[in-house]
């Protein structure tokens, strides 16, 4: 009787998951009409405005990555090795993005950095850039930090820090050759949800008058039938594939777990 | 001349001062032991030197050179941990070749030095495995490699094998100690196992409360401990009461019997002194030749030794005796008599 239950919350779940996107793929798939075809999908991707608004998306996302690897490891690893007392209150700080909605954190960039304030970055192209990638760095701060920290905790921070500083290495070295490397996977989770969260991303983008994607996908929704559909197979098809590509880089992890 | 030396090192956390006034000196190529119980200061005076904390007061010279300022990357001491720390990115190879990459050698001589150090260690064939394909003994064997091969001035080994099992420990402290002779390298190592420290070290610094209470050789710390701590932590110990019969003469008396002590007693005619007596100044004897006489309270059969416990007065002695297999051991209840060796006895300071 407990297994019936078991399998019948299972199959009520699947069913609830994908029968909406069984749905969406199928209408997506309806736009010749009588018969199944591509042409929704090959509409979008020869869209000029998808490849200038995906690649701008995925720019943004890599460089975001690049970012939140250069701030947030050495952050956490110094708050593990030095500051330890410090761990409650750093969790609560990466973690207000999740409570504070986009579109707060988006104006209070706006008043900041406009272009009367001391650092005027809504003033240029590259400024408005530079702001959203913060922006965005900020959204995945919740996420980057805390697969990190996972990695970390996973090896014996101190000790290895000792050990490589005891051969003589300075901290540019412990960091790039000892820590970066063995939180490796951990940092690659963070930065394909890093990139999945920036593709979808849509206030900040809009709000900053960028070309993203994630206007572009709503633009596209307000004014057509069957591309939107296409549009959101894709980026679940995206979204999906980084979710796979970290269980793939999980297995390539060298280390055996952590000693107690 | 000493190599290594320390003076006045102190060391406080807080309002907690552990480490008190330490000095020592240790020669070039010395194996110098730290024995003591937890949070007695020892891996805290280890960790001075390394360059992990900084002292609160006194220095750190190294060929007469002062580290006590300098970071632990510029002092060139190679160190062996107890959780074994070995990169679990890099290969066995690649972990003993870190340091001297770090050192900026060639790459034709960081593989000849690195094949040296593998073969040192009888581990060339698991150059390419890495440290999570290794067992415990192995690891702490490539920490070694990996410590030694930069030719560190002073190589330093925190109870590195804590970790390990028994038989392991017992053959990789003696690998330990041939390479350390083999290569003439000054060590300090950190240990809370008085067996490991007496086995294979020069000289031991027995510590207690941040302070060292006996420096000496594994000989003199076991036979003519100077205090009672000292006495007490190393080996089994008993302790007797004796009443001081001719102080100038060394004799004093145990129950019935009147015994010449080698010890100075510091103490007048008819008072009270502490003797320490270990297990093995003890033996079972006859009506004639007994120092005491008392009841056994147990008696253990440890396979080339039998350790009795024999009550004497309210007081238990505890003592070794050869297994004779001709010779059936005491049971308890048995009422023994107890010769006691006076050369074994030691008079207790404090």
């Amino acid at each position: 009787m407990k297994r019936l239950w078991a399998w019948g919350a299972l199959i009520f779940g699947l069913l609830y998951f994908f029968l909406p996107l069984i749905g969406m793929t199928n209408f997506s798939l309806k736009m010749r009409r009588g018969e199944y075809s591509f042409d929704a999908y090959v509409k979008v991707l020869n869209d000029p405005r998808f490849q200038e608004t995906f690649t701008y998306s995925v720019t943004m996302a890599l460089v975001t990555i690049l970012f939140g690897i250069f701030l947030i490891v050495p952050t956490a690893y110094w708050v593990r090795l030095k500051l330890p007392g410090l761990r409650p209150y750093i969790e609560f700080v990466t973690l207000l993005p999740l409570v504070i909605p986009a579109i707060v954190i988006v104006f209070g960039y706006i008043r900041l950095y406009n272009t009367s304030s001391w650092l005027p970055l809504t003033g240029s192209s590259l400024g408005t850039d530079v702001l959203l990638m913060f922006g965005y760095a900020t959204l995945a701060l919740p996420y980057m930090y805390r697969a990190v920290d996972t990695g970390l905790r996973t090896i014996d921070v101190g000790t290895l820090t000792e050990a490589a500083q005891s051969l003589g290495a300075s901290w540019f070295t412990i960091i790039s050759r000892i820590i970066l490397p063995n939180v490796l996977v951990a940092v690659l989770s963070g930065a394909f949800l890093t990139f999945a969260i920036v593709i979808g991303e849509f206030t900040m983008a809009a709000l900053l008058n960028k070309p993203a994607f994630g206007p572009y996908m709503q633009l596209l929704g307000a004014n057509r039938a069957y591309e939107p559909a296409a549009l959101a197979v894709i980026a679940f098809g995206i979204t999906w594939g980084c979710l796979g590509l970290i269980q793939l880089v999980s297995r390539f992890q060298k280390t055996a777990p952590r000693q107690a | 001349m000493s190599f290594l030396t320390l003076t006045k090192l102190q060391k406080s956390f807080g309002p907690t001062k552990v480490v008190h006034d330490f000095n020592m000196a240790i020669d070039k190529g010395e194996f110098i032991s730290f024995l003591g119980p937890s949070g007695c200061g020892k891996t805290t005076i280890l960790r001075m030197i390394a360059g992990f904390e900084t002292p609160s007061g006194g220095t750190i010279e190294i060929a007469n050179k002062d580290q006590t300022n300098l970071k632990p990357n510029q002092r060139n001491i190679g160190m062996v941990f107890q959780a074994y720390a070995l990169f679990p990115n890099m290969n066995v190879f690649d972990n003993v070749a870190f340091g001297l990459k770090i050192g900026g050698m060639p790459k034709a001589a960081i593989e000849a030095r690195v094949r040296e150090m593998l073969a040192l260690i009888h581990l060339d064939h698991l150059a390419e495995r890495y440290p999570y394909q290794l067992s415990g003994g192995q690891q702490q064997r490539v920490a070694l490699a990996r410590a030694l091969a930069p030719k560190p001035q002073v190589l330093l080994l925190d109870e590195p094998l804590s970790a390990l099992d028994a038989k392991i420990r017992v053959s990789l402290r003696e690998e330990i100690r041939h390479i350390q002779q083999q290569l003439g390298i000054t060590t300090v190592f950190v240990t809370h196992d008085q067996e490991e420290a007496l086995s294979i070290s020069d000289r031991i610094v027995v510590m207690n409360a941040g302070k060292a209470d006996q420096i000496g050789t594994p000989f003199e710390i076991y036979n003519r401990p100077t205090t009672r701590f000292v006495a007490s932590f190393v080996g089994t110990l008993n302790v007797l009461e004796a009443t001081v019969t001719d102080q100038s003469a060394g004799l004093v008396r145990i129950g019935d019997a009147t015994l010449a002590i080698k010890d100075a007693i510091p103490a007048v005619n008819g008072s009270t002194v502490q003797l320490a007596m270990r297990p093995e100044a003890g033996a079972l004897a006859g009506n004639g030749e007994a120092t005491v006489r008392g009841k056994v309270t147990s008696s253990q059969f440890l396979g080339s030794v039998i350790r009795t416990r024999v009550e004497v007065a309210g007081k238990t002695i505890s003592f070794d005796t050869f297994n004779d297999p001709g010779t059936k051991p005491p049971v308890i209840g048995d009422l023994v008599g107890v010769k006691i060796d006076p050369s074994g006895l030691i008079v207790l300071a404090d």
